[in-house]
């Protein structure tokens, strides 16, 4: 029953047990969220350490004030202030902040897997904030929480992932996810933004049009282009890929009705969504940002308790 | 099992609380201001039935809350991390008389934890205790103000207090 993990690096180490309870334990911090002192003492004396080597501004404030809420103490290091631009190895960062005594680093990083090269060295835990193109689970977990909030399960539903697969840890994430709690994949995108063999994560099913992806889908799940890390060569320009692969409200149509509507962030306007979509009512994109709090406040609880495996 | 002592049945534990219900209403002058808050598991089905036995003798059915502790342990890293239940607190807490209710008080750190929660939460005018049981031992410097039963134990020794489903049916003493 307890969950047992001392790092949560991917949604695919963990079982749909150990899902399960972060997501129940979400629920139960999101009641201290809506408080009006919004603090409990339950990680005091414990040090969190942000090292984010990416830009992010949504991941690392909803980390920083999950750690707060819960009383640790919680420090942010980017990479424009830190040493990693005078040339220090990650290995050699991590060995400095460990003699901080940090109880858990939470990282970004571009290089994937470099969380488990990082576990591998430190004796404290370690939250993976998005590495590369692997996953990003606290991402995952709350967009499981928020499709929860609004069908009541996960189970049986039908979710079109589109846009760049390739590059996104996000859709890694919710693909691991959502097909552990036993719903069904559909993926649209490019041809050169969908990775060769995606159909071995689960139940994914590659589509050839965006219109085949979301007809009938209970769930549409956006996904950012993300400009800053492909070449030219993807895509011809971000007004034809609008029209191919953009979500507005005629195409939302297809979908069932009433179907929720997420995207990660943050949102390229007129590009993967139309301004109509995303300000739209069947729109959960805020619900998500809200629920981002209460499931990383729900990860590091449990990675304080866990053991050693 | 033939090492169990049963200290309560069915029948005691509904007595007991009969008589709490009383006594919460003679001390508090009737039901003004007061709410009950059980803490989970167990303390929140004792204080739903004190509610409705509250009900029967004013006709004045008072606010019920439960309370989740496992956030203000203070025992996290040595237990591993259990899952959290739901606080449940549908009404504000300034100034109102808080009944806090649990099964069993042992050490007084549960209760330490619920008072440190409900002050989180609010300012109530005052808190008062009541408990199934009393088993002793305590480590900290509280005192139940409503008691079912006192029970000596040893420190090896245990109270249960089996529900069937959220009804108390048996309060026993398991030895070691």
């Amino acid at each position: 029953m307890a969950f047992r993990h001392k790092h949560i690096i991917a949604l695919r180490d963990l079982s749909k047990d150990d899902i399960e309870q972060l997501l129940a334990t979400a629920e139960s911090m999101r009641e201290i969220n809506s408080r009006e002192i919004k603090k409990v003492p339950t990680l005091r004396g414990k040090t969190i350490i942000n090292l984010f080597y990416e830009a992010s501004t949504r991941t690392r404030t909803s980390f920083e004030i999950a750690g707060k809420r819960l009383s640790a103490d919680t420090v942010n290091i980017a990479p424009s202030n830190s040493s990693a631009t005078k040339g220090e190895t990650l290995a050699d960062t991590a060995m400095n902040l460990l003699a901080m005594k940090p109880d858990i680093i939470v990282m970004r990083h571009a290089v994937s897997g470099s969380h488990y090269f990082l576990a591998g060295k430190v004796d404290c835990s370690i939250i993976n904030a998005g590495d590369g193109a692997h996953e990003h689970p606290s991402q995952g977990l709350l967009d499981l929480l928020t499709i929860k909030d609004r069908f009541g399960r996960l189970d049986g539903l039908k979710v079109a992932i589109v846009g760049d697969i390739t590059h996104s840890r996000v859709a890694r994430s919710a693909i691991q996810g959502l097909t552990k709690m036993g719903s069904s994949i559909f993926l649209a995108g490019p041809p050169t933004m969908i990775p060769p063999g995606v159909e071995r994560l689960g139940n994914v099913t590659v589509c050839a049009t965006m219109k085949e992806a979301i007809e009938d889908a209970d769930v549409v799940m956006m996904l950012r282009i993300q400009q800053e890390r492909q070449g030219k060569t993807l895509m011809p320009n971000a007004r034809e890929y609008a029209r191919y692969f953009g979500l507005n409200p005629q195409n939302l149509q297809y979908a069932k009705p009433g179907a929720m509507v997420m995207h990660p962030g943050p949102i390229n306007r007129g590009v993967e969504m139309s301004s109509y979509v995303v300000d739209g009512s069947q729109s959960h994109i805020l619900k998500q940002v809200e629920n981002g709090v209460a499931v990383r406040m729900a990860m590091l609880y449990h990675v304080c308790g866990g053991e050693m495996e | 099992m033939s090492q169990d002592t049963v200290i309560l049945d069915q029948d005691g534990i509904a007595r007991a609380l009969t008589r709490i219900a009383h006594e919460i209403l003679e001390k508090n002058k009737g039901t003004v201001d007061l709410v009950l808050v059980g803490i989970r598991s167990g303390g929140d089905h004792l204080a739903r039935l004190l509610r409705d036995r509250i009900a029967e003798i004013e006709g004045v059915e008072i606010p019920l809350g439960a309370v989740d502790i496992t956030m203000y342990r203070d025992d996290i890293s040595s237990r591993g991390t259990l899952p959290v239940g739901k606080t449940e607190i549908p009404f504000a807490l300034d100034n109102k008389k808080i009944i806090l209710v649990d099964e069993v008080i042992f050490t007084g750190r549960t209760i330490r934890a619920a008072l440190d929660a409900l002050i989180d939460i609010g300012r109530p005018n005052c808190i008062q205790l009541a408990v199934l049981i009393d088993r002793g031992h305590r480590e900290l410097p509280i005192r139940p103000d409503y008691v079912g039963r006192n029970v000596p134990t040893a420190r090896d020794e245990d109270i249960c207090v089996f529900f069937d489903h959220t009804h108390p049916v048996e309060v026993r003493l398991v030895k070691a």
